[in-house]
C-alpha cells in the first residue's frame, strides 16, 4: 500500500511537472475581426491557445501583470478582459464603457486604467478583481467630455493622458484611489492624437494633429508646465493625406535621439533629446505609423499607413541611413521585438499571418497563421514603464 | 419606344454604378479596416464620427460622397479619390445608409 502511494505521488509530481509553464517568454496576438487572443510562445514560435469571445478588438491593446501571469486586453467596445496565461482562460471580463481606446497598468501593478472615448474619461480598476476604484470624467468647457488618448502609467503611481477634443494633458496621482489628485494642463495644442512616456518615465509627449509640433511635459518638473516643441516644423508645407493615424507608443528613444513619425509627410523625424530641436529627417516610403527602436536602439523599424502598408523600413541608428525595405505582406499593422531584440514579430493582417524576422540578418525565420492579426504584445512589457 | 429607351438608359447607368464583385470585396474590406481605423470596426465612431445610418440620416448624398472623395479640411478625414471612383463612393454610401457593411 505504501509503495502504491509513493508511486502515485511520483506519477502526480510528473504530471505537475508536465503542466508547468513559465510566462516570461509568452505573448498575445490579437485577431482583430474575430475578437480572439492567441497566447503564443516566443521562444518556440508556437501557438499555445486561442481565447475567444473578447468582443471588438479592432485597435486592441494589452498590458501585463507584474508577475506576467495575466494579460489585460482593452477592446474598442469598452471590454476589459483579464486572461490567465497559465490556464489559457478568461479570468474576468467586464464591459466598462461604450467606446474605448487603450489602457495602462499602475507602477505597483495593482491598478488598471482604461481611456474612453464615450463617455470620455478614464476609469480605474483593481487589477485583481476588476472592480471600479476610481472614475475620472474628462470634463471641459461647458459640460463637455473629451475623448481620451495617449494614456500611460508614470512613476509615483500616476497616470498621464491627453484630451483630444479639449487640447489638454492631465496628470493623475492615484496613490490614494479614493481621492485622486488631478493636475490639468490646458492649451497644449490642437487635437493631441496620442501620447507616450519616455522609457525612463521622465517626459510625457503628446503628438498634435490639429497643428504642427508636439507638447512636452517634464514629469520631474510638472510645475514648469507644458512646452511646445517642433512647432515650426512643416508648418508651411502642404500636408499629404494621412490614411491612418500614427501611434506614439513605442516611439523610439535611441541614445540622444528621439525618432517620431512626421504627420502628413513621408518622413521620420530625428529629435535631439537634449535640446528638443529637430536634428534631422529621414525620408521613408509612406506615412509612418509605428516608429519603434530595437531594444538595443541600434535599429529603428517603421511601418506605414495605407496605401504603403505592405512595407517595413529599417533605419540604422549608427549613421541614420535606411538599411533595408522589407515586404512582409499585405497590411503590416504592428510589430513587437523579443525582450533583447534578436527577433521581431510582425502582424500582417490581410495575409492572415505573423512573420518573424531575425533583426541582424533581416531574414525571415518563420510564419505563423493568425486571422487578421492587428497587434502583438509580449509579456516582457510587464516590467517596462509606459507599456 | 421613347419610354423603353429611357428605361434602358436608367438600367445601364445603374449597372455602370455597381462595382464588380471583386471591387465590392476590396471596398468592403477597405470600409472595415481603413475607414474602421478611425470610425471603429462597427462604424459607431472613434476619433472620427459615427457612420451609422442614424448619424448620416440628415446629410445629403452629394455632401457625403464629396467628403469621401475629397476629405474634410480641418479634420483628419483624408481624400479617398485616388483609390475609388465617384460611383464606388456612392455605392459605399448606399452600404452605410442600409447598414449592410457586415
Amino acid at each position: 500500500m505504501k509503495k502504491t502511494l509513493a508511486l502515485l505521488a511520483l506519477l502526480l509530481s510528473f504530471n505537475a511537472l508536465a503542466d508547468l509553464r513559465a510566462t516570461g517568454d509568452l505573448g498575445i496576438v490579437i485577431e482583430r475581426e474575430d475578437g480572439n487572443a492567441l497566447i503564443i510562445n516566443t521562444t518556440e514560435h508556437k501557438r499555445l491557445a486561442k481565447i475567444e469571445k473578447l468582443g471588438d478588438l479592432s485597435h486592441a491593446s494589452v498590458v501585463f501583470s507584474r508577475d506576467q501571469r495575466y494579460a489585460y486586453i482593452f477592446g474598442r467596445d469598452g471590454g476589459l478582459s483579464k486572461i490567465d496565461m497559465l490556464k489559457d482562460s478568461i479570468d474576468k471580463r467586464i464591459i466598462q464603457a461604450g467606446n474605448s481606446i487603450g489602457g495602462a497598468i499602475s507602477q505597483d501593478g495593482k491598478l488598471i486604467a482604461v481611456s474612453n472615448y464615450t463617455p470620455g474619461g478614464i476609469k480605474v480598476f483593481s487589477s485583481d478583481t476588476l472592480e471600479l476604484v476610481a472614475d475620472i470624467p474628462s470634463s471641459y468647457g461647458d459640460g463637455l467630455r473629451s475623448k481620451v488618448v495617449g494614456l500611460v502609467d508614470a512613476p509615483g503611481q500616476r497616470f498621464v493622458f491627453s484630451l483630444f477634443d479639449a487640447g489638454e494633458i492631465w496628470v493623475t496621482d492615484l496613490t490614494n484611489t479614493k481621492t485622486p489628485v488631478i493636475k490639468k494642463f490646458p492649451n497644449i495644442g490642437k487635437q493631441p492624437y496620442d501620447g507616450l512616456i519616455t522609457p525612463d518615465g521622465h517626459f510625457y509627449i503628446a503628438g498634435l494633429f490639429g497643428e504642427p509640433g508636439l507638447a512636452l511635459l517634464d514629469l520631474w518638473n510638472v510645475d514648469s508646465g507644458v512646452k511646445r516643441i517642433l512647432s515650426d516644423y512643416g508648418k508651411d508645407d502642404e500636408k499629404l493625406p494621412v490614411y491612418k493615424m500614427p501611434h506614439l507608443e513605442g516611439w523610439a528613444i535611441a541614445g540622444n535621439y528621439v525618432f517620431a513619425p512626421a504627420i502628413g509627410q513621408h518622413k521620420v523625424l530625428v529629435i535631439d533629446k537634449n535640446t528638443w530641436e529637430l536634428h534631422d529627417t529621414i525620408t521613408v516610403v509612406g506615412q509612418p505609423v509605428f516608429v519603434m527602436a530595437r531594444p538595443d536602439a541600434r535599429q529603428i523599424w517603421v511601418n506605414f499607413a495605407f496605401p504603403d502598408n505592405h512595407q517595413l523600413q529599417i533605419i540604422d541608428v549608427k549613421d541614420l541611413s535606411l538599411r533595408k525595405t522589407l515586404t512582409p505582406g499585405k497590411a503590416v499593422l504592428h510589430m513587437e521585438f523579443t525582450p533583447r531584440g534578436e527577433q521581431v514579430w510582425v502582424a500582417v493582417r490581410d495575409d492572415n499571418q505573423v512573420v518573424v524576422y531575425d533583426t541582424e540578418t533581416l531574414q525571415e525565420i518563420t510564419r505563423l497563421p493568425a486571422k487578421q492579426p492587428n497587434g502583438i504584445f509580449f509579456s516582457s512589457r510587464a516590467h517596462k514603464i509606459g507599456l | 419606344m421613347k419610354k423603353l429607351s429611357l428605361l434602358l438608359w436608367v438600367t445601364t447607368t445603374a449597372f455602370a454604378g455597381e462595382p464588380t464583385f471583386e471591387r465590392q470585396t476590396t471596398l468592403r474590406n477597405q470600409l472595415n479596416h481603413d475607414c474602421g481605423a478611425c470610425h471603429g470596426l462597427t462604424l459607431k465612431g472613434g476619433l472620427g464620427p459615427s457612420l451609422l445610418p442614424e448619424a448620416l440620416a440628415d446629410k445629403p448624398d452629394e455632401f457625403l460622397i464629396s467628403t469621401i472623395l475629397e476629405g474634410r479640411k480641418g479634420t483628419a478625414m483624408p481624400p479617398w479619390q485616388p483609390f475609388m471612383s465617384h460611383d464606388e463612393a456612392a455605392w459605399l454610401l448606399g452600404i452605410l445608409r442600409a447598414s449592410s457593411h457586415k
